[in-house]
């Protein structure tokens, strides 16, 4: 079986967010990098999971970045996966994103694909969805669980107040989240194998963007909290019906 | 014309619809052009009745292949109903179902899309949506290059507002392609509202010393109608399920009032609540991190604070 993670490269979770070139580029300068929690914590890990129960599993990564992408790839290697492919591209346009990964799931041939259920930076849970259009396939969103027996996989996923349980035959996109494994940390042998892990570079094929960032914006400051009194409990809750009229 | 799609399971029609058909009837007039709504598979709820929210017309395909969620389906029948509608643009809710169908479709209709979009898009010259990104820490204004546009809104972010009026129903008749996957099992949390739905919450974490614990938490949010919800090490800790985890790594949430108890208030929680309307927060605490983010705050014991507010508020009900 052949299975492609989708990785993806975000800002650090404690990364300050700011704005240059007149609020519309983000402010890279001094943010930590790191794999998109989401493609790293749960469908990595899930994948390198199915590798050991099954040693005859093939895991390809593939990212869409420049250069500055490849200590993401490393590290993901680090984790496990035999190789990776990285599209040489900056974008932020998620059809264009989509439609790079696309074209390497065509000429790899994959039973299966992976996504984070979205990206911790621009949160559009759009690339699984966009993927399973593309290359006409099933696709499974926020799954927490995924088993998989013969070509039949049995996944779990998130649904408004429960959970619901499907079968599907492969192939098929798998958009994971909390639930699907537990979070791994890379060990030195890990580390050592990256390094020779073979890492291709590809150009991307010309996609016409459908849409484009005009500016950024950060939220108005709460103007300051109102403190009440420990032993004044009537008190926030006028204040919640009159001021804030919530309750 | 502007196409809202409803969303619906056990043949009730979700409440984020009630939000995005607003929404929709909204954009329609600001562009002058009719709203309509799409509905897959058949409902209990009156149909005609979403006229209430600005819709002229309701389209529903009644086949049975709909009747329960199938990305794959949906998607195709999506697309070709919003083709032979007509529609120029298509509105989802950014919940589940919404975030895994919405890019799809527009894939299928060649459509540019903004998901977790936040307000009315500005469209006095071309199209441009506001949405949430960082995990709610900021916001990006995004143009739609594309002639048909999608737009998913982010859940408590516009509001509802019913009016009078009342919604023609027509039937469509779609190709319904082979299921793509079969659903075995469903499993709801009975007598619990969904937190995503919830427009009140009352969340815990470690200040509340371990899940024994709890039952003032789910007093309170039953007495205010509200769902619970937990920090990250909370859930970790299996003190609670993890489909209650709010925070970067969990459900982003929006609801109107979020009561944080014992919960510092690390960035990675705040990006889960921080476009709650009201944040109340309770820390014995007075340098926790949270209380820069509240509304307003309360500093003391948890475990005398919370039951007064609980008997506050019984007792602001019955002389209501």
């Amino acid at each position: 079986m052949k299975v492609l993670v989708c990785i993806s490269k975000t800002p650090d979770t404690t990364a300050k967010i700011a704005f240059t070139e007149g609020n519309t580029k983000f402010d890279e300068n001094g943010v930590q990098w790191i794999i998109n929690p989401y493609d790293e914590w749960y469908s990595l890990v899930r994948a390198i999971e199915l590798k050991e129960q099954d040693p005859a599993t093939i895991i390809h990564l593939v990212t869409v970045g420049e250069a500055d992408s490849e200590p993401i790839i490393r590290k993901a290697l680090a984790l496990g996966g035999d190789e990776a492919i990285r599209v040489n591209l900056n974008s932020n346009d998620s059809f264009v994103i989509a439609s790079q990964i696309a074209t390497i799931a065509k000429e790899g041939a994959y039973d299966l694909i992976f996504t984070g259920k979205e990206t911790i930076d621009y949160n559009s849970s759009c690339i699984g969805s966009m993927l399973s259009a593309i290359l006409d396939m099933p696709f499974v969103s926020s799954a927490n669980h995924f088993e998989l027996a013969g070509n039949t996989a049995t996944i779990k996923r998130e649904i408004e107040g429960g959970e619901e349980t499907c079968e599907l035959n492969l192939p098929a996109v798998i958009s994971c989240q909390k639930g699907m494994a537990e979070q791994r940390i890379p060990n030195m042998r890990g580390i050592m194998a990256a390094r020779t892990k073979p890492l291709k570079i590809v150009e991307p094929t010309t996609v016409k963007a459908t849409t484009t960032i005009k500016s950024f914006e950060l939220p108005a400051a709460k103007t300051g909290v109102k403190l009440v009194e420990a032993n004044n409990m009537d008190e926030l809750v006028r204040l919640l019906k009159e001021e804030a009229k919530v309750i | 014309m502007v196409l809202v799609y409803i969303d619906q399971a056990e043949k009730q029609i979700k409440k984020s619809a009630f939000e995005v058909l607003s929404y929709g009837a909204a954009l329609a007039k600001q562009l002058g052009c009719a709203a309509e709504a799409l509905v897959l598979g058949n409902v209990n709820d009156d149909l005609a009745a979403l006229g209430k929210y600005g819709v002229t017309k309701v389209r529903q395909i009644a086949n049975e292949g709909v009747q329960h969620f199938d990305a794959k389906v949906y998607t195709q029948v999506i697309a070709a109903a919003a083709q032979k509608a007509g529609a120029t643009v298509l509105i989802f809710a950014h919940s589940i179902n919404g975030k895994a169908i919405a890019p799809a479709v527009a894939v299928k209709l060649g459509a540019g899309i903004v998901t977790g979009a936040s307000a009315l898009p500005k469209t006095d010259a071309g199209f441009i949506v506001t949405k949430t990104v960082f995990s709610g820490k900021a916001f990006a204004s995004i143009q739609i290059e594309t002639p048909i546009k999608v737009i998913a809104l982010n859940q408590n972010s516009f509001g509802v507002f019913p009016q009078d009026g009342t919604a023609s129903i027509e039937a469509m008749d779609i190709d319904i392609p082979n299921p793509s996957i079969k659903i075995t099992s469903t499993e709801l949390v009975k007598g619990e509202i969904p937190l995503t739905e919830a427009s009140l919450v009352v969340s815990a974490g470690r200040g509340l010393k371990g899940p024994e614990n709890w039952g003032m938490i789910e007093t309170l949010a039953k007495t205010l109608g509200a769902a619970t919800a937990c920090s990250r090490p909370v859930s970790d800790s299996d003190w609670r399920p993890h489909h209650e985890h709010v925070g970067q790594t969990g459900l982003q949430i929006a609801p109107n009032l979020y009561i944080a108890v014992g919960i510092s208030g690390a960035i990675q929680h705040l990006a889960g609540v921080n476009r709650s309307k009201t944040i109340v927060v309770i820390n014995k605490d007075p340098e926790a991190p949270f209380f820069k983010a509240a509304d307003y705050g309360v500093i003391g014991d948890a475990f005398e604070i919370v039951p007064a507010l609980n008997e506050a508020i019984l007792k602001s009900k019955a002389g209501a």
